[in-house]
């Protein structure tokens, strides 16, 4: 069997012409041609007449009743007096088994274990009320990612980048003399970033200010949120909060200036406009 | 006309079919509808990053500034420019053959864009430093480290530290006076750690003080180690960003 079906080239031809898009055209051809098949064969087209589906059902109800179904039995009384031309949920449960290929005269499937042979998937599923997530959350005011997020994200990555050229292109990073072990350099600083350490330094011993009050800071911000109870996120309801962190950063942003441009040959103080500036990035 | 036809061309094939999915902008027949937008995401490899939508106070610059993708940028960049330089440095510094340090010399005087890009990857870094750090501060004051965010601000601030230890392994890697004096009083504080002092120094160092197995070892932190660790944990910074609800707020 052929899965290619040819198209009504006519209709196909007219639908272009009428300006409808290729892909509609095709499938309009398409059916066109498989209408046309099916006259030529004879078949009726269009949904079945009323008394041939009453007769289809007939035929069905007698079937199932000559296999013996449980199910089919039971519903016939019911059926009778209600009448109608509708299958009863006992009968469709009947006719869905046996397309499933166990009802009828067949055996039941144990425990729904599949037999060898038969399909091992099924596509539909009963989902118990239990079994479905009960979402909470509020309708919230929400935007396309796509194009709006995108665009600005775009642009800002643009707006660092060309900074960051621009900057590279005018100031060259610095490259001082080979390194000599023997020869200590009278200005001597970590970066920057590690200047707040190293003024500590100057206040404490190593084993405080360089490796104590850095792990104890750095376990301290990582607990912050399991310390901070408050629920808020608004600013005028954590003053404590706010205020601890901006004490935290000014302390340690002071310590930083202090130490990359007050301090100089041999770590003492120094004016940078009077003995020029000990810091390079 | 012309123009329409070109385009046609371009994307009515196989080939272009098959590299942009359905919905993709770069597909013909992207229309700005609700569902072609929706699509754009949900068919984009993005998707990995960002839902299909997002709430609309979180693109209001003043929010965020950006300062958490501009951070990611910087990795990335930093990356680029860090595989270009590997290319013209070996990280070994023997007495009498520092190789490292002729090496950043030859970068800048022989190489093409060398010392550009040299310059690029060096601000990049303290960038970088300095974005992930503002970057934290902004956390902080929106209070997007409550519930249930918190674990993510532990995993930003492990990566604070890696962003730290990059910058900081990378300093070493010139060879100069400059590297090998700031590296000294880094490593200096960390021969104080309680009881393992010594063993911690010696390991970082490759020996008792900074020779060229430290700066083997450092080259190889730099460009291998702390970048592998940085990107796992950026992988679980991104998706639990998704996973806790998006951006926090709005306030």
């Amino acid at each position: 069997m052929s899965d290619e079906v040819s198209i009504d080239q006519e209709v196909y031809d007219r639908l272009i012409g009428e300006g409808k898009s290729e892909r509609i055209a095709r499938a309009k051809a398409k059916a066109a041609s498989v209408r046309k098949a099916k006259l030529a064969e004879g078949a009726t087209l269009g949904p079945r007449p009323a008394e041939q589906a009453a007769k289809a059902l007939e035929e069905f109800r007698a079937n199932a009743g000559g296999g013996g179904g449980v199910a089919t039995k039971t519903a016939a009384p019911a059926d009778a007096g209600g009448g109608g031309g509708r299958l009863t949920p006992e009968e469709r449960a009947a006719r869905v088994a046996a397309s499933l290929g166990n009802g009828g005269a067949k055996e039941p499937a144990s425990m729904g274990v599949p037999q060898s042979g038969d399909h091992t998937h099924r596509l539909l599923a009963l989902v118990p009320p239990a079994g479905i997530q009960q979402v909470q959350a509020k309708q919230q005011d929400k935007v396309y990612t796509w194009p709006h997020l995108l665009l600005v994200e775009f642009v800002s990555l643009l707006a660092a980048g060309s900074l960051l050229l621009i900057a590279s292109f005018f100031l060259d990073a610095p490259l001082g003399s080979l390194a000599n072990p023997n020869e200590v350099p009278s200005i001597n600083k970590a970066p920057w970033y590690f200047m707040g350490l190293q003024e500590l330094l100057a206040y404490f011993h190593p084993m405080i200010a360089g490796v104590t009050l850095p792990g104890v800071f750095l376990v301290a911000l990582m607990a912050a949120p399991y310390i901070d109870k408050n629920p808020s996120a608004k600013p005028e309801n954590r003053k404590v909060a706010n205020m601890a962190f901006t004490f935290f950063l000014t302390f340690w942003g002071l310590l930083v200036i202090i130490g990359s441009f007050l301090r100089g040959a041999g770590y003492e103080w120094v004016w940078p406009w009077v003995q020029g500036l000990g810091f390079t990035l | 006309m012309a123009n329409k036809d070109l385009k046609t061309t371009v994307q009515d094939n196989v080939i272009w079919k098959s590299i942009f999915r359905p919905g993709s902008i770069y597909r013909k027949g992207y229309r700005d509808t609700s569902r072609d937008r929706a699509l754009a995401s949900m068919n984009n490899v993005l998707y990995h990053l960002h839902p299909v939508k997002v709430k609309r106070h979180g693109l209001k610059l003043t929010y965020t500034y950006c300062l958490g993708g501009l951070s990611f940028f910087m990795f990335i960049l930093l990356t680029v420019t860090g595989i270009f330089l590997m290319f013209f440095y070996t990280p070994a510094a023997g007495a009498g053959t520092e190789i490292a340090y002729l090496n950043m010399r030859e970068l800048s005087a022989s190489v093409t864009f060398g010392q550009l890009v040299r310059n690029l990857h060096r601000w990049g870094a303290h960038a970088m430093v300095f974005t992930v750090f503002l970057h934290m501060a902004r956390v902080f004051y929106h209070g997007a480290y409550k519930p249930p965010r918190e674990f993510n601000w532990v995993v930003g601030v492990i990566l604070l530290t890696l962003t730290l230890l990059l910058s900081f392994t990378g300093y070493l890697l010139p060879w100069d006076q400059l590297a090998l004096w700031a590296v000294t009083v880094g490593t200096n504080m960390m021969g104080f750690t309680p009881v393992f002092g010594d063993q911690v120094q010696f390991v970082l160092l490759g020996g008792v003080e900074i020779g060229p197995n430290t700066l083997l070892r450092w080259y190889v932190l730099h460009v291998l180690f702390i970048p592998f660790v940085t990107v796992i944990f950026l992988a679980v910074h991104f998706w639990r960003i998704r996973k806790d609800g998006g951006i926090s707020g709005p306030l």
